[in-house]
């Protein structure tokens, strides 16, 4: 194998056999996915979620993940907080010309990593070229299906005043990690990306508590996105407490040098839940059990008043909104 | 405007510092502040030191405070060598 | 006095003192914060909502980036576009409206421009591209403007000929005078910029005293400094005081930050400058000096761009200084919203405009 992607490793011809047989089925090989057909064979029942995502990110490896665990956490996540269990996803790569084999691997070593730790299969995929200068060295698309849990609907309009808003976990190690390697910030080994695959937690997060009103994982945007998502779509208030809400020390910092709000960081491992006040203790138990919940707390509550909006208490008892992001993220220095 | 936070000095090359917050770390330049040393607390802005960060603001909080609960008027009167920088010491 | 000061308790006891210094007043005062960074602390602690009614927080012209006017991103967005330069530049910068466009809206067009957290970090950027200029966006108040001079005089040290600034940077006291020459400027204080005193000292700020009969407190940015600050000046305003006092004195000194002073009036001088929403106003921006001119990219390759002339209905200019509300504007709402800018208040999240068109009357009340 060359120690480059060239175009013809995209035309279809020889060499793309040859990537497939040598760099793409070794790391990523399976019944299905071997059987190389135009599509992938499969057979499932019942109700099931379909969702899709693509994937950029610079660097594309960082501390705590690589552009290849993003694709496949990103995608199980989506169905997860649809209440469905991922099976299969497939796995689009555009690779940019002179993109390093070793490099390459790497990324498709991750994606099986994350698969398998997920419990899905990569069961069909594709892979184009484009030139050098085109791209930036490698771009991802996948796409998953997977079944709807029994007996659960998870769906914003469940949402009524008066229930709690759990988050799983500290918010904004993603972006900080990102962020900190952008910006020439080193953070110590115990903060890296929080990127892993939700679907087993949420599993047994609905197995517990199946009225679960709704769930959604705070990525771009960070939770100030979905927790605005959520007023708009529920048509309720939502009201938490600055005190509640979890950041690391660390994570703290990088926002205090960046000038960013770790409302505002993506994260790739965390979900934010509304569940009823009465269901609360039960699910925190369960969520707390598994390794990428056991930070899991109460950020805040649902609100008759403010529809729509999103209001943080703040330390001194004052109510400030958190807005809805406008933009990317960017260092500032006002 | 201006960001700025305060940072420990950890290590100092040439005219350039790294310093940490929060348990982070980043490079920042020492040209503005040409006399600070390893263990020193500075404010940062824009990647560049711009000021020791004193202990003064102990001082102030607790004359505050005092002043709150009925104490005369202290903050504003402190005397000068309080209100003087005694570097922080880590 | 040893034990640890209830943070909390402190805070309610200075609210408290506020409310009394007020009732005694039986007015209402008004207080211009001129520092961005202290209207985003208010902003995000809430402090509007808890403080008295009675307590007008005003945000004067603080934020460097906002007040950058047209002309100035026109200049840098033509620069951007061409072939042989890359632009470096604080993020602020990015959605500040030009005449036609943004800096966001070039690199989406292809200009290349690299967000940067420290000036000094375009030096490294230039020596990866010496076939480039890379074009520092040097914006700022006196803090900013020294790190800007350090990297010019790091660059000619460094023997880096392909580094230039192209400079709007800006002067806080000058500004401030020009508010105050207007006779209809209703301002009871100051809450003075923290980190503006650290570069300059107090001492800059005394003409606010002994010029203008005016109170000034040098704050801090947390939550608790600012209302120490606000407590301070209506302590004054009760009793008729006029000082300008140091209340950040963690980092704040008498005669500033004399080595980045210095490194500052190496490389620039005063000179008039533009403000959005302002104007002209004397002796207010920095240019770089004679000697260091092949470091400044618009006397190496100066350009002539356009003034366009848009819209002059905005009235930022008299919502600073007080004198009307957003809602008296005849833009507020319609042609300048947050997403689309005119004026310098609606630039910022944080700005008088912005903040009254998202949280009606600046004094939002949750669910109300």
């Amino acid at each position: 194998m060359e120690n480059e992607i060239q175009l013809s490793h995209g035309a279809g011809g020889s060499m793309s056999a040859k990537l497939m047989e040598e760099i793409v089925l070794p790391a990523l090989g399976n019944p299905i996915l071997n059987g190389l057909h135009d599509g992938a064979q499969l057979s499932m029942s019942g109700r099931i979620a379909f969702t899709t995502d693509s994937y950029v990110v610079q660097p594309m490896f960082f501390p705590g993940g690589s552009i290849g665990r993003l694709a496949v956490c990103g995608t199980v996540n989506d169905l997860a907080m649809t209440g469905a269990e991922a099976k299969y996803l497939s796995l689009g790569m555009i690779l940019e010309e002179g993109f390093s084999v070793e490099s390459l691997k790497r990324v498709l070593a991750d994606v099986r990593k994350a698969a398998d730790e997920a419990g899905i299969s990569i069961v069909t995929g594709d892979t184009k070229v484009v030139g050098r200068g085109a791209g930036d060295g490698v771009y991802l698309n996948t796409a998953g299906v997977g079944n709807i849990i029994e007996g659960t609907d998870i769906s914003p309009l469940n949402v009524k005043p008066g229930m709690d808003v759990i988050v799983s976990g500290y918010l904004g190690d993603h972006a900080a990690t990102i962020m900190g390697q952008r910006h020439g910030i080193s953070l110590p080994e115990t903060v890296q990306s929080d990127a892993a695959p939700l679907n087993h937690l949420v599993k047994a997060m609905l197995e517990a508590v199946p009225n679960i009103a709704v769930l959604r994982d705070p990525t771009r945007g960070g939770a100030a996105a979905v927790l605005n998502e959520l007023a708009n779509q529920a048509k309720v208030g939502i009201l938490i407490d600055e005190d509640a809400v979890p950041v690391r020390e660390e994570v703290r910092g990088v926002c205090e040098l960046l000038g960013f709000d770790p409302l505002y960081l993506a994260n790739e491992g965390k979900l934010i839940a509304i569940v009823p006040h009465e269901d609360t203790e039960k699910l925190l138990d369960v969520m707390r059990k598994d390794k990428y919940g056991k930070n899991a707390c109460v950020l805040g509550h649902t609100t008759e008043e403010a529809r729509g909006q999103v209001g943080l208490r703040t330390e001194f008892g004052g109510i400030r909104i958190v807005e809805m992001p406008m933009g990317g993220l960017v260092p500032r220095i006002c | 405007m201006c960001l700025a936070v305060p940072a420990k000095v950890i290590e100092i090359k040439d005219r350039m510092a790294t310093v940490e917050v929060r348990g982070v770390q980043r490079p920042a330049s020492i040209m503005l502040l040409p006399e600070a040393k390893v263990g020193d607390y500075v404010l940062v802005h824009a990647g560049f030191a711009m000021q020791f960060v004193t202990e003064q603001d102990v001082a102030e909080t607790n004359a505050l405070w005092a002043e709150m609960n009925g104490a005369e008027r202290t903050m504003t009167e402190l005397p000068e060598n309080e209100r003087a920088s005694s570097r922080i010491v880590p | 006095m040893t034990e640890k000061v209830d943070l909390h308790v402190l805070g309610r006891e200075l609210l408290a003192g506020i409310k009394k210094n007020i009732e005694s007043l039986g007015r209402t005062v008004r207080y211009m914060e001129v520092c961005g960074t202290h209207t985003v602390s208010i902003f995000r602690a809430g402090l509007r909502q808890i403080l008295p009614e009675s307590v007008e927080l005003v945000s004067g012209p603080g934020c460097p980036v906002c007040v950058t006017p047209d002309i100035y991103m026109d200049t840098a967005i033509a620069y951007a576009k061409q072939e042989d330069v890359i632009i470096t530049t604080f993020g602020d910068m990015l959605k500040v409206p030009g005449s036609k466009s943004s800096l966001s809206e070039a690199m989406a067009e292809g200009a290349d421009i690299r967000v940067v957290y420290s000036p000094l970090d375009s030096l490294p950027i230039a020596k990866e591209n010496p076939n480039k200029k890379v074009i520092f966006l040097a914006v700022g108040f006196e803090t900013t403007a020294p790190t800007a001079a350090a990297v010019v005089i790091a660059a000619k040290e460094q023997g880096i000929e392909n580094f230039y600034v192209l400079s709007a940077q800006k002067l806080v006291p000058p500004a401030m005078k020009s508010l105050l020459a207007d006779p209809e400027m209703r301002i009871d204080g100051f809450l003075l910029p923290g980190h503006v005193a650290v570069v300059t000292g107090t001492d800059d700020f005394a003409f606010l005293a002994d010029e203008y009969k005016l109170p000034g407190v040098v704050a801090g940015f947390e939550p608790l400094e600012i209302l120490r600050a606000v407590y301070r000046l209506t302590q004054m305003t009760v009793s008729g005081e006029a000082k300008v006092l140091n209340e950040y004195g963690k980092v704040v000194r008498a005669e500033g930050n004399p080595a980045a002073r210095k490194i500052l009036d190496m490389v620039y001088e005063p000179a008039d400058s533009e403000w959005r929403g302002l104007g002209m106003i004397p002796a207010s921006g920095l240019q770089v000096k004679k000697e260091w001119r092949e470091y400044d990219i618009s006397f190496v390759r100066p350009l002539d761009i356009p003034r366009v002339e848009k819209n002059t209905a905005c009235r930022c200019g008299e919502v600073l200084s007080g004198k009307v509300t957003p809602h008296d504007c005849p833009l507020f709402g319609k042609a300048c919203v947050p997403e689309h800018s005119i004026g310098p208040c609606m630039v910022s999240v944080e700005g008088v405009c912005a903040a009254w068109y998202k949280y009606g009357g600046g004094k939002f009340q949750y669910g109300k």
